[in-house]
């Protein structure tokens, strides 16, 4: 059978960044092609390319066997390739209706023609399986994962034949991963090509037929999913052989450090109550929404708590940001994009912020010591960038980690509170993660770590914990947990209500 | 997003350059010095014409010093103008109502007070915007343009709805001259190099702003603040306090603005200051200061100020009327501006059409 989509030797240059090089792949009609590489390896460069965003230097690209270039997203649209992005971008104040329509051609007087247009709305909608929500109810007050179903239906009403999933899970949790993947196997039965890019191996096994990994820009490898291991697919991203996805530094787990007794906010957490030893790596499992990211917020003072108090090596702490982070807390933000670093600020300045006083002398910086620092710890996490001076925004997602934890680590903080530390990064730059956590412990310090990923809880922390609607559910050591517990545990007390 | 998102454009040996604005105004000295050689009166380009130029733009510099600081920590200051000419009233009627001649005793404790009441003035109002901001969490446009209205308002109260004249006897010299830009050498602080007191004023304001901006804690995490408020607040800066430290600044430097400006017209006028906040503004974003917070500079400022200055008064001396002037400084703003975010790939469609 002919595919649906052949792209044949693309490259892509920006400026000396060779973001693609010969890159080729194919996608059949009732087919999902599962789209793999580490962060870096060129996976959104070519989904732009192919959504018209970007233009290729060279190569080919055709669709259903006539010749594909698209000049700009809306003319990818309709020759019926759309994208589901892996960051939202609806319009949250328009209805999902307004929404789903946005963009499509002659819907100038749209107000006027409402009622066609609902009917085929609604459909649209109902085939994602959102048959409850209103066409007319306003898309930010909208779950994440009714958002993405919106997302995809915008894309169904395009008559689409191919659409492309730009690492759609990594904001969903569980349950709704589930029925994400339905709604991609009904496409596939209704002969639609599709491309999934994904970071997690076990989901694209789950929804995929097919693979393509792409290296530095490069295509390394393609095929059909039964043929080939996880553990080969790893070396062919990653380079290398990565004997051990989650590797354990040994760590000896000492006296209590840190006490919780009772921590309550609005409207979230409740009654917490912890008690975390030095070296030990506590995991929080757990629902979007369960009160996990609550509960390290509160703990580093970022939200007010009308209840409980929080207590290191005895002593109670005072409850402001300050003072919890002179104490020895650091917190690693679950939105690094939008809270954890400074984006458009400069490697050395995300370093320094907050940790100036280290090269500062009667107030006045020593910038040289500074870019020392900065250096330094560059090289110690090896941070992929050209110069400290560069900004943020133009690392990869996990080189951008890298940043939030070096600063972390320079602030020399002696509990860890790590919230989602491993999302949106690729498969080595977690193990360096996990590595560095294990080595934390190792030197005495705690951590909390915060993770919607069950395997990489279960691999790295000495206890686990899982938070149902705000509450410290339960918590056994991890090799008392098997991944089904953890589910049904964090699921268990919402059923109950 | 998750790759690698560098994007060197093909202007980058144009836009890499940092002193855009040196250049501009390089060009628009250039380009009027020859019309008016060519049409005009030839005065244009003048010692004379060019200290007139430097004070006139020293007057915008000094408030657009504090201006640039706020704007760098993500805010806007709309009542800059009016709390420059509410500093000024209130100077002009201390120097109205006291009487005693320049050269006898007390005087210089009463020409103290007089300095002290006006510089409290401006910080005061520097203070008021900065508490609200921080404690209401209120969007600074909002919250300045509140206050614009009423600092307009308290002047006029104070002023009596009428222009405060201070007789020239009750003025010390030094305050007479500040502004000075005639041709006795005896009137400059450098007399050999006849340039006007408050452009002196103004070059020292600006290294000192530019080295707390660069060098110190403070300064640093000002631009963290405007960079990402939230980012700033997770690394432990004290947001609000130094939100409002940073208004409470900019007030010193509009009531030094209200000093220069005093001393230039001699009179104080509360009504005066209305659009002045404007021109401010201008010199700043002039200078490739960035509204959404986190990027300014300085220097820039500086030069900001003096092409806002350059034009009025080339055209000016090319006799273009005044209504003329304003349109074209507008549409120089909105080409410097322009002309800024090509250095960063902005407007992506034209970047886009040309990769």
């Amino acid at each position: 059978m002919n595919p649906l989509l052949e792209v044949t030797g693309i490259s892509k240059r920006f400026g000396p960044t060779i973001a693609l090089e010969n890159v080729s792949l194919s996608a059949h009609a009732g087919r999902v092609l599962a789209l793999i590489g580490e962060n870096g390896a060129g996976k959104s460069t070519l989904l732009k390319t192919l959504s018209g965003a970007h233009r290729a230097d060279a190569g080919t690209m055709s669709l259903e066997g006539r010749p594909y270039r698209p000049t700009s997203p809306i003319d990818a649209r309709d020759s019926g390739v759309a994208i589901v992005y892996q960051e939202l971008t609806l319009a949250p104040d328009l209805s999902i209706e307004d929404n789903v329509m946005l963009g499509r051609t002659g819907t100038g007087v749209g107000t006027l023609f409402r009622s066609n247009q609902r009917a085929s709305v609604t459909e649209a909608l109902h085939r994602v399986g959102l048959h409850h929500v209103s066409p007319k109810a306003r898309t930010g007050d909208q779950s994440v994962a009714t958002q993405q179903l919106i997302e995809v239906a915008r894309a169904l009403i395009s008559d689409a034949k191919i659409i492309l999933f730009d690492e759609p899970t990594s904001s969903l949790p569980a349950a709704d991963v589930d029925r994400l993947f339905q709604i991609i196997d009904n496409l596939r039965s209704r002969g639609l090509a599709v491309i999934y890019i994904s970071h997690f191996l076990e989901e694209v096994r789950r929804v995929a037929d097919d693979y393509a990994v792409l290296r530095d820009g490069n295509s390394v490898g393609s095929g059909e999913l039964a043929s080939i291991s996880d553990d080969q697919i790893i070396s062919l991203m990653v380079g290398r052989d990565v004997d051990d996805l989650f590797p354990s530094v040994p760590h000896e787990i000492g006296e209590v450090r840190l006490e919780v007794e009772d921590l309550g906010a609005a409207p979230m957490p409740k009654d917490v109550s912890l008690a975390l030893r030095r070296g030990e790596i506590f995991g929080v499992a757990g629902l979007v929404g369960a009160g996990r990211t609550e509960l390290l917020r509160c703990l580093f003072a970022l939200e007010p708590t009308y209840a409980g108090h929080v207590r290191l090596d005895g002593r109670r702490l005072p409850h402001n940001v300050r003072g919890r982070r002179k104490a020895g807390f650091g917190l690693l933000s679950e939105d690094r994009k939008n809270e954890g670093l400074a984006q458009n600020l400069s490697i050395v300045e995300n370093l320094a912020m907050g940790n100036h006083d280290r090269y500062t002398t009667a107030g006045w910086i020593n910038l040289n010591a500074r870019l020392r620092d900065a250096r330094a710890w560059i090289k110690k996490v090896e941070i992929k960038a050209q110069d400290p001076g560069q900004a943020v925004s133009e690392l990869s997602g996990g080189n951008q980690q890298k940043v939030a934890i070096a600063r972390l680590l320079a602030q020399d903080a002696e509990i860890y509170l790590l919230d989602e530390p491993t999302k949106g990064i690729d498969v080595g730059t977690k193990a360096e993660i996990y590595r560095m956590m294990g080595e934390l412990a190792a030197d005495g310090k705690t951590v909390i770590f915060v993770s919607s990923y069950l395997p990489e809880l279960l691999a790295v922390c000495d206890r686990v914990g899982v938070m149902t609607r705000g509450r410290l559910a339960e918590t056994r050591d991890a090799d008392q947990w098997d991944e089904e517990e953890l589910m049904v545990a964090a699921l268990a007390a919402v059923e109950e209500r | 997003m998750t790759e690698n998102q560098t994007r060197p454009n093909k202007f980058h040996w144009l836009t890499s350059f940092r002193h855009g604005p040196t250049l501009a105004l390089l060009a628009i000295i250039a380009l009027f010095a020859l019309l008016d050689w060519q049409f005009g009166s030839g005065r244009f380009f003048s010692p004379r014409n060019a200290r007139v130029i430097v004070n006139s733009a020293a007057l915008i510099a000094v408030p657009a010093l504090g201006m640039t600081m706020i704007i760098i920590a993500g805010g806007i200051d709309l009542s800059a103008g009016t709390a420059l000419t509410l500093s000024g009233t209130a100077l002009a009627i201390a120097f109205r109502d006291y009487t005693i001649p320049v050269d006898q005793a007390g005087a210089a404790t009463w020409i103290a007070a007089a300095l002290a009441l006006g510089l409290g003035v401006g910080i005061l109002c520097g203070l008021i915007n900065g508490l609200i901001i921080s404690l209401t969490e209120m969007v600074p446009f909002i919250v300045t343009l509140g206050t614009m209205t009423i600092f307009l308002g308290l002047g006029q109260v104070i002023a009596d709805e009428s222009t405060v004249y201070p007789e020239s006897g009750h003025l010390p010299d030094w305050l007479r001259y500040l502004c000075y830009t005639g041709s006795n050498s005896d009137h400059y602080w450098l007399g050999f190099l006849h340039i006007p007191s408050s452009a002196l004023i103004a070059i020292v304001l600006g290294l000192l702003v530019a080295a707390v901006m660069h060098f110190t804690v403070f300064g640093r995490n000002v631009v963290a603040i405007g960079s990402n408020a939230s980012t700033a607040r997770l690394c432990g800066i004290r947001v609000g306090w130094t939100t409002a430290l940073v208004y409470a600044l900019a007030g010193i430097f509009v009531a030094v603005g209200a000093l220069l400006y005093f001393a230039n017209v001699k009179n104080g006028n509360p009504s005066d200051g209305t659009g002045k906040e404007l021109e401010i503004i201008a010199a700043v974003v002039l200078g490739g200061g960035s509204l959404s917070g986190g990027r300014g500079s300085v220097l820039g400022t500086i030069i900001g100020a003096l092409i806002i200055k350059t034009i009025s008064s080339g055209c000016t001396m090319l006799s273009i009327p005044n209504t003329y002037t304003h349109i074209i400084i507008g549409v120089i703003i909105i080409i410097a501006v322009l002309i800024d975010g090509l250095r960063n790939g902005a407007p992506k469609w034209l970047f886009d059409r040309l990769r």
